[in-house]
């Protein structure tokens, strides 16, 4: 295939995959936002107002970056392994397979549509924030960055999961035994000073607490960690994951009996 | 000259659970055939068409499609070949129009370029009204139609059909028939598998048949007719027939006044009829017995 061939290919695969996310969006767009509402109002108002400020903050506006990034988080995610998934499961993806596209345009088409749904469900839950808050933005390029790739990461994970999954069974579990578990012990309701240092340690083998982190100082100038290391670090697991993917195409794992 | 269309030397495929779906394969289909791939359930015809369209590796051998080498020169293979499979395989949830123009996309055509040639291909398959219609609400016909309309529209030079009149009604066959042969005269060479002799005597040039992953037979649609030795007829009396009669032409039975016959050339039908209806017996009814393709098959493994 040439290159226009190529980009023709990756339109129709990426275009497939965001209109899925409008046609269904009260399964794919409604609920994130009331989800993250509540965490609003309960942790936010009800709770929040009796722990005080984190740093410079209140709670609530502390927790509005972790929550959002929540939401891209499983958005990315669950965009990603359910659309796959279910391509494998209804054999549509031979519709793909039997063509010429090369499979990193396969990898790139999915993960434009998780990345998709994942910034918009972001965006959407950052304006609902303004019901409850006035977040201050200090850095929107350290912010559009982190968010960015974040959902670019998630997108290759729920990749790799429906790579792997033969049953619908299969692409629950790795959202909920690892990714839940991970989000909300990384530092989307607190801050790890908090924690002992014990805690503390552990916390920082969890790449979530670096996402949200990296996300959170674009907002308030304020994090955990330094601010580079988390960059280095969401990029490598963004290189490590593609070529997993790569690998795991060219070898038809899930895919090619 | 031209290459062949397929070319598949020594394939072999062994399935990860250890089943040997196909042993040493040698098969050639030349570029302009319309052409036969028949066996039982099971006999490995599936498994030859996924290693043709990169669905399923092979295990052994060599692939070849109109030359180009299916290990070196994958995008040329997939370019030649349009396929249409046994099974269902679009979203059920999309409208028509949009599978097939994503198809299109998918084999790098211009938006405009696959939207032209869906108009083509779904009017020609009688699907044009329709288009937006979700696929999943399509009857079974038309599903069927509505793959043959996607696997055209890159226009493939070889269209391969897994078996693509099944759940077909008689008209609607009839008129895919003609279609088909159409194609296959404007230069389209076409490879299916069917479970029906009517259909590769109507439309097939040549034909293979497949048994247990080894082909036992492959020879010109007209020398494999001439092949089959007899046929079963389901005959029904009013009366018994006469024991003699019965063990001397073999006859089976079935039921009271119901008899199963082989006609053959040594036992043509009309000498059978008189036989059995000598002493005054009448006969109520009579057909051919099931699936020529199956008599097919006994008449062959039998030698
Ligand atoms: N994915 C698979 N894994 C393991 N074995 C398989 C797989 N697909 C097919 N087989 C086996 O390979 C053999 C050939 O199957 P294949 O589907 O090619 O038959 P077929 O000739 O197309 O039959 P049918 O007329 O029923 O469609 C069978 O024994 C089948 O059970
Ligand atoms: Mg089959």
């Amino acid at each position: 295939m040439n290159n226009k061939q190529i980009f023709n290919s990756f339109l129709t695969l990426s275009k497939k995959e965001i209109n899925r996310i409008l046609r269904i969006w009260t399964q794919t767009l409604l609920p994130p936002v009331i989800t993250q509402s509540l965490y609003f109002i309960i942790f936010g108002s009800f709770i929040g107002s009796r722990i005080g400020n984190i740093g410079d903050v209140s709670y609530i506006a502390f927790i509005i970056p972790g929550l959002i990034m929540m939401s891209v988080i499983n958005g990315a995610f669950g965009n990603v392994v359910s659309s796959f998934f279910t391509s494998k499961f209804m054999k549509d993806i031979q519709e793909i397979q039997v063509s010429p596209t090369p499979n990193w345009v396969i990898t790139l088409g999915y993960i434009s549509g998780g990345v998709f749904r994942g910034l918009l469900v972001g965006l959407i839950v950052f304006l609902v924030s303004f019901f409850f808050e006035n977040p201050q933005v200090d850095n929107p390029l350290i912010i559009a960055l982190f968010v960015f790739l974040t959902s670019v990461v998630f997108s290759l994970g729920g990749f790799i999961n429906g790579i792997f999954a033969k049953k619908f069974d299969d692409a629950q579990i790795f959202p909920v035994f690892v990714l839940t578990p991970l989000t909300y012990l990384g530092g989307v309701f607190y801050s790890i000073e908090q924690l002992p240092e014990f805690w503390q340690g552990v916390s920082k083998l969890n790449p979530v607490l670096y996402m949200v982190n990296g996300f959170r100082y674009g907002f308030y100038s304020e994090s955990d960690v330094n601010i580079w290391f988390s960059f280095g670090v969401l990029l490598g697991f963004t290189v490590f994951l593609a070529f997993l993917a790569q690998y795991l195409l060219n070898k038809g794992v899930g895919m090619r009996e | 000259m031209n290459k062949p269309a397929i070319d598949i030397k020594n394939l072999s495929k062994t399935y990860t659970n250890g089943t040997k779906a196909l042993e040493n394969i040698n098969l050639e289909v030349k570029s302009g055939d319309f052409f036969a791939l028949l066996g039982a359930n099971g006999a490995g015809k599936t498994t030859i068409i996924n290693i043709l369209t990169s669905l399923v590796t092979k295990t052994e051998g060599s692939v070849k499609v109109f030359g180009h080498n299916l290990d070196t020169e994958l995008n040329a293979v997939k370019n030649s070949i349009g396929v249409v499979p046994q099974e269902f395989n679009f979203n059920i949830f999309e409208k028509v129009f949009n599978i097939v123009v994503r198809q299109g996309g998918y084999y790098g055509m211009d938006e405009k370029d696959a939207i032209a040639k869906t108009e083509e291909v779904l009017k020609k398959l009688e699907l044009w009204d329709k288009k937006d219609v979700v696929s999943q609400s399509l009857s079974g016909g038309m599903k069927r139609r509505l793959m043959i309309a996607r696997a055209l529209i890159h226009s493939p030079k070889l269209l391969i059909l897994d078996e693509p009149t099944a759940g077909v009604d008689a008209e609607l066959r009839k008129g895919m028939w003609e279609y088909l042969i159409e194609l296959n005269k404007s230069g389209t060479t076409i490879l299916l598998t069917t479970h029906y002799l009517e259909e590769v005597e109507e439309l097939c040039k040549n034909a293979a048949m497949i048994k247990k992953g080894q082909i036992i037979l492959n020879d010109s649609v007209k020398n494999l007719l001439t092949k089959i030795d007899g046929e079963i007829y389901v005959v029904e009396t009013n009366k018994s027939i006469n024991k003699d009669v019965i063990k001397k032409l073999g006859i089976n039975k079935v039921d009271d006044n119901l008899y199963e016959i082989n006609v053959s050339k040594k036992k043509p039908l009309q000498s059978v009829i008189s036989q059995i209806t000598k002493d005054k017996l009448e006969i109520i009814s009579i057909k051919p017995k099931g699936n020529r393709i199956e008599n097919l098959f006994l008449s062959i493994i039998k030698k």
